[in-house]
């Protein structure tokens, strides 16, 4: 028998929810044994390096432009902060190659591959309003540059690259949001469907 | 801090930058020097063994 609880939309959220990610899914204690190969390191590699280009951000955020360019502690967080974007790149690049070979889109992973294509997306775009918000000649150089190109598209009626607020605030609230919403995204429907297995070498080119 | 400049100072940042022309290619050295090197860790990664692999098939 249904009782009032069980038709709330917090008891049928909390139902739905266990039932796809149980606990143990969530947070496994142990992973198949093709996992243990440095191909797979490079997704964890590229949420670190996030976590760090984030963390460097927000404090970039606080102090602002005249202490990232004036202050020796400024510039060496400004570097964290170019460095650690470097490396997210690197190695989301090298995580999509490996995935792309393995074809991890098998097994109903399709929304784990969009989601991913998704982030690589907002990425993008992500580090470009990063590069023409700096607030120096290089910011000026790619905004100047860039804006023929986006104005090509029609897009620059709305998305202004010489708009250095529109732009700041695209790189510092817009764009990470989408990003990290994605990120989590990802790492949930990675944690509900699983690694993607390797090829079985028997199948042969049915696969 | 006088180690990091000296190492600073091997890279000279000041010019132009150096570009590789190659047909309808056209591309800085920096960012091939990045693209090589994510080829070099991608097929790193691929063959080169993982810590207790043998041990974790043992445990299957």
């Amino acid at each position: 028998m249904t009782t009032e609880i069980d038709r709330q939309w917090t008891t049928r959220l909390r139902k739905r929810a266990a039932g796809k990610l149980p606990p143990e899914k969530l947070l496994p204690d142990t992973q198949p044994a093709y996992v243990a190969s440095w191909i797979y390191v490079f997704g964890v590699t590229t949420i670190a390096a996030l976590t760090m280009v984030i963390l460097s951000g927000v404090i970039l955020a606080i102090r602002g432009p005249q202490w990232w360019h004036s202050s020796s502690i400024g510039h060496f967080v400004n570097s964290l902060h170019l460095w650690s974007v470097e490396i997210f790149f690197f190695a989301m690049i090298v995580h999509l190659w490996g995935k792309f070979f393995m074809a991890a889109w098998r097994g109903g992973r399709t929304l784990t591959w969009m989601t991913g294509v998704v982030t690589f997306l907002a990425s993008v775009a992500t580090a470009f309003t990063g590069y023409v918000s700096q607030t120096n000649f290089d910011s000026q150089w790619i905004s100047t540059q860039a804006k023929d190109g986006i104005n090509a598209t029609g897009a620059g009626s709305i998305f202004n690259v010489l708009n250095l607020g529109q732009m700041l605030m695209w790189h510092i609230v817009l764009l990470p949001l989408a990003a990290i919403v994605l990120t989590a995204l990802h790492v949930l429907l990675v944690r509900i469907k699983g690694v993607v297995p390797p090829f079985d070498e028997r199948a042969g080119a049915d696969q | 801090m006088t180690l990091l400049w000296s190492l600073a100072a091997l890279v000279p940042l000041d010019g132009l930058g150096h570009y590789i022309h190659w047909g309808v290619i056209d591309v800085s050295v920096a960012n091939f020097v990045v693209i090589v090197l994510m080829i070099v860790t991608f097929v790193a990664a691929l063959f080169l063994p993982f810590p207790g692999r043998n041990r974790r098939r043992g445990d299957q």
